[in-house]
């Protein structure tokens, strides 16, 4: 049920404060999609702004539409918890819920939802487990606590929990900063598969990582400190990473800033 | 002072160096020596509490013809004596309970109003004035609480006799408020700040990425609170209540304005009487001869005893609520 | 792939729209209006006199109605995020009515008898059921008792702070650590019991201001302690090398770099230590035993306080006495909130690390 992500005009605010400015882009079903820039760029800001999260901050505030498919977000009328139930999310650092078991956390989403037979949620959850490619390293210590895994085995529970409600979309906001080469490379290879099934944004620092797991790739920039960022161009990643059409791309891709 | 710190600076010969390290080295044991006095003062001082009280305790209930816990009076006056802590362990647990029971949920839910729900504008001038109102001596609240808590709350005792009065427990005959729940109710206005910001402050510390975990699954604001800030909060709510518990049980003019007390257990929890350790001592003290002091002292030490407990208990689910919260994090 | 039955499942229970139906914003404010009068109307109807009753029933409704609007236009999740959310309002106000209507009270049967005179005299001479007098006699006591205690109690409660942050290590750390904690829960009444235990009954004194003050310095001295210890824990280890790698001796280096960085935050906790024993009435009751007149010697005599004057003139129990009761608990609100709020705007003030 992967779907596409067609967004025009956005901006988004923190109080008075203009974080992101005039954003529009088409993120394609059934790919990946990194978002790349210096920090501050506001990459994961917008990232926030495709299922409502940024608004949970206070004095968030946006403007501008971003249609999922034929429904926009930010229609009146739209709850911004169905929002997030269709818009699945993966954080920076792994957050499993620290007093829930592995299967509770991946569970999790499904219970808010109504209530499943034990041997339905059993199936959801293994699957699930499968997808993230976490269980056969869980299944047998499924009732302890889930903050008691690795860092890297954390943040596939956290993508496990999120695929267990059947996003159409998937944001992970850089979901590898915290871990260690291995279990990078774990996730990685987990992002190849996912994308078969879901429409996967990824906002990363690491631009060998960007080129190695997306289809497209965005770059963000900002005119300077305070100004809001804004994006400077989104194309297919090998374009983007030989031959980008904006010169500000090229430098920060040759490493000559941020 | 200038003496020692000038060869150090200047860096003069040899023997001024010595001097000046033994100088520091002097004024560093003094300063030792009076810090961890000041330290083995204060275990004294704790010490000396339980030492004395229990000696003066020791002596009254040698003297008690009475079974000192299961004896439901008072007389110190009389020679032998003949008193007994029942009705006030009785009263002090009931009105203490009382208070927890509507102080609890109560400062939660506010504590969670201030961290989650108030808007910013009015959450902070509210945990202000909560945190300014732990400050209101204890007196204040016994004045407002028997001249005007009291004769507010017949009305509501005449309904609850009118609907509960089968039970016994809520049967009333009129008359002034000033019974166990009365008391019960006044706690727990009392413990109520100091409930709520231990409350909020733990809902505050509570990392925000695991409230986005839960908001990101599509949680409502109360399946935010549900799954991540009431469990990661639980061990603090209950740390919360005890601190609060150990108050309520140790409160005593507040009790001894608002409470008439008679040395009875009444069924109903409605009509005046009974009693606490804290509002017995202050009550009977006047009136105490020296045998009558030494009676109240050892239910003053069995009051001890219970606090010390309490906090102790709340301490320890402190302790490992950061042992817990260290090694997660 | 054996995902596909997943997919094709969740697919087909959420393939529908992102729209909910939703109470519109104006909703619960349109409720709060109609529980409020229908509060009011079954509070009539039923005979209740008490705004507070029909506040009560007026809160009953608003939750009732908006779980039960939020459950049929809205579903059951968000009617219990409704239900969750009118609690917790219902909750703050619950909460706000006593201490309002406590502070409301105080302050405006206070100011019938508070003023110059008032804070002028003393109730000696006084006949207790007429007006007149003062409190005059109390305020001296208070100050005097306050005084003498914090003046035995900072200076152990910082030094053991200081111990317990510079030196302490050990077990002697550890056990004075936790009997701190302890000493924060004694109640006061039992601080009082043991002063008088050992200082009344065994070395044979007599009830004075000063016995007074020694139980109000054992309820100050774990306040102290503890805010003390919080300061200085806020005070950052490389100021303390960077002192001692100049070759200052220990207790210098806390002396003049450790306690002047955290002396705006150590004057707080004081401040708000003898704003708590202030209003401390049941060690007075049990040492200092009460007077209607003045007395300026702490050491000698019975003395009264603020507190205890609330507690002997509602003792009274009659209109004047009541009176002069409310009055004083204003005098001593008034001085437990200033020296609150001059704490706290030290604390704010000093908070920046500007403060050195």
């Amino acid at each position: 049920m992967a779907k596409r992500i067609d967004v025009s005009g956005l901006t988004a605010y923190y109080g008075s404060h203009k974080a992101i400015e005039d954003i529009s882009m088409t993120v394609e079903p059934r790919s990946v999609t990194a978002f790349i820039g210096p920090s501050g760029c506001g990459k994961s800001t917008f990232l926030r702004t495709l299922n409502r999260m940024h608004e949970v901050t206070p004095g968030g505030r946006v403007e501008g539409k971003v249609m999922l498919d034929d429904e926009n977000l930010y229609g009146s009328g739209v709850d911004p918890v169905s929002v997030r139930r269709t818009v699945g999310m993966v954080f920076q650092r792994p957050n499993p819920f620290p007093t829930m078991s592995i299967f509770e956390n991946v569970a999790a989403g499904l219970k808010l939802n109504g209530s499943y037979k034990k041997s339905e949620l059993e199936n959801v959850v293994e699957k699930s487990l499968k997808g993230a490619n976490l269980w056969n390293e869980v299944k047998d210590r499924l009732n302890k606590p889930g903050a008691g895994l690795s860092g890297g085995q954390q943040q596939r529970l956290c993508i496990a929990r999120a695929i267990a409600v059947e996003p159409a979309v998937l944001l992970m906001d850089e979901p590898c900063s915290a871990l260690d080469p291995i279990s990078t490379l774990a996730i990685e290879d987990l992002i190849g598969e996912l994308k078969e099934r879901f429409t996967i944004v990824i906002v990363t620092h690491n631009m060998q990582q960007a080129a190695r797991v997306s289809d497209r790739t965005a770059f963000f920039n900002l005119a300077g400190v305070g100004q809001p960022g804004k994006l400077i161009e989104i194309d297919e990643t090998e374009r983007i990473f030989s031959n980008p059409s904006v010169q500000a791309t090229e430098d920060y891709i040759s490493g000559r800033f941020g | 002072m200038k003496t020692d710190i000038e060869p150090t600076s200047s860096a003069a010969g040899s023997p001024s160096k010595v001097k000046t390290r033994s100088t520091g080295r002097a004024g560093d044991k003094i300063f030792l020596g009076l810090s961890r006095g000041s330290g083995i003062a204060l275990l004294v001082i704790m010490a000396a509490i339980a030492a004395f009280l229990t000696y003066r305790a020791a002596i009254a209930i040698s003297k008690d013809e009475a079974n000192f816990l299961t004896t439901f009076e008072w007389n110190t006056g009389t020679s032998p004596m003949r008193f007994g802590i029942a009705v006030l362990a009785y009263g002090t647990v009931v009105s203490s309970i009382i208070a927890m029971v509507i102080a609890v949920p109560v400062a939660v839910g506010i504590a969670l109003f201030i961290s989650h729900y108030a808007p910013r504008r009015l959450a902070t001038p509210v945990a202000y004035v909560i945190d300014l109102l732990a400050a209101v001596p204890s007196i204040v609240y016994g004045l407002w609480g028997a001249l005007f808590l009291v004769p507010h709350l017949t009305g509501l005792y005449t309904w609850f006799d009118d609907y509960l009065g089968w039970t016994g427990i809520f049967s009333y005959q009129g008359g002034a408020a000033r019974s166990l729940f009365t008391v019960g109710i006044l706690l727990a206005i009392m413990i109520l700040p100091i409930v709520t910001s231990v409350s909020r402050e733990v809902f505050r510390q509570v990392p925000k990425m695991h409230e986005e975990a839960a908001l990101a699954l599509g949680a409502t604001r109360w399946e935010v609170i549900r799954m991540s800030v009431l469990p990661f909060g639980r061990s603090g709510i209950i740390s919360a209540s005890m601190l609060g518990l150990g108050r309520a049980l140790g409160e005593t003019m507040a009790v001894a304005t608002v409470l008439s007390p008679n040395f009875l257990i009444e069924t109903s929890l409605l009509d005046p009487g009974g009693g606490t350790f804290a509002q017995n001592i202050a009550s009977r003290f006047k009136e105490a001869g020296n045998d009558g002091r030494d009676a109240l002292i050892s239910s003053g030490l069995v009051l001890f005893v219970i606090t010390l407990l309490v906090n102790g208990a709340a301490r320890m689910i402190i302790a490992r609520r950061k042992e817990y919260s260290g090694t997660a994090a | 792939m054996s995902s596909n039955a997943v997919v094709d499942k969740g697919g087909s229970r959420h393939g529908s729209s992102l729209q909910q139906a939703r109470l519109p914003r104006w909703a619960p404010y349109a409720l709060v209006v109609v529980s409020l009068a229908l509060g009011a109307g079954i509070g009539t109807a039923l005979g209740m006199d008490s705004p507070f009753q029909w506040g009560l029933f007026a809160a009953l409704v608003f939750i009732v109605a908006s779980y039960v609007l939020g459950a049929v236009v809205e579903g059951g999740r968000q009617a219990r995020d409704r239900l969750a959310t009118s609690l917790v309002w219902v909750c703050f106000l619950l909460a706000v009515v006593p201490l309002l209507s406590l502070i409301w009270e105080t302050v405006d049967r206070g100011r019938t008898v508070l003023d110059g005179y008032f804070l002028g005299h003393s109730m000696e001479g006084v006949q207790t059921i007429l007006p007149g007098g003062g409190a005059y006699h109390a305020i001296i006591g208070t100050l005097e008792q306050v005084g003498l205690a914090a003046l035995i109690a900072v200076p152990i409660g910082l030094l053991t702070a200081i111990y317990l942050v510079e030196y302490g290590r050990g077990k002697l750390a550890k056990a004075v650590t936790f009997f701190v904690d302890v000493m924060t829960g004694i109640p006061s009444i039992v601080a009082g019991l043991f002063i008088l235990s050992f200082w009344i009954i065994i070395l044979g004194f007599s009830y004075s201001g000063f016995a007074g003050a020694m139980a109000l310095a054992i309820l100050m001295m774990p306040i102290v302690v503890r805010s003390t210890e919080e300061m200085l824990k806020l005070v950052p280890d490389e100021l303390r090398e960077a002192s001692l790698a100049l070759g200052v001796p220990k207790w210098r280096t806390i002396l003049k770099v450790v306690l002047p960085t955290a002396i705006g935050g150590i004057t707080t906790g004081v401040m708000l230590a003898v704003a708590r024993v202030a209003g401390e009435s049941a060690p007075i009751v049990l040492l200092v035993f009460g007077a209607t007149g003045i007395n300026n010697n702490p050491f000698e005599g019975a003395q009264s306080s603020l507190p205890y004057y609330i507690y002997e003139q509602w003792q009274l129990g009659n209109e004047a006495s009541f009176n002069r009761a409310w009055a004083a608990a204003l005098v001593l609100i008034a001085f437990v909130m200033i020296l609150n709020l001059v704490a706290r705007g030290i604390a704010r003030w000093k908070a920046p690390k500007s403060g050195r």
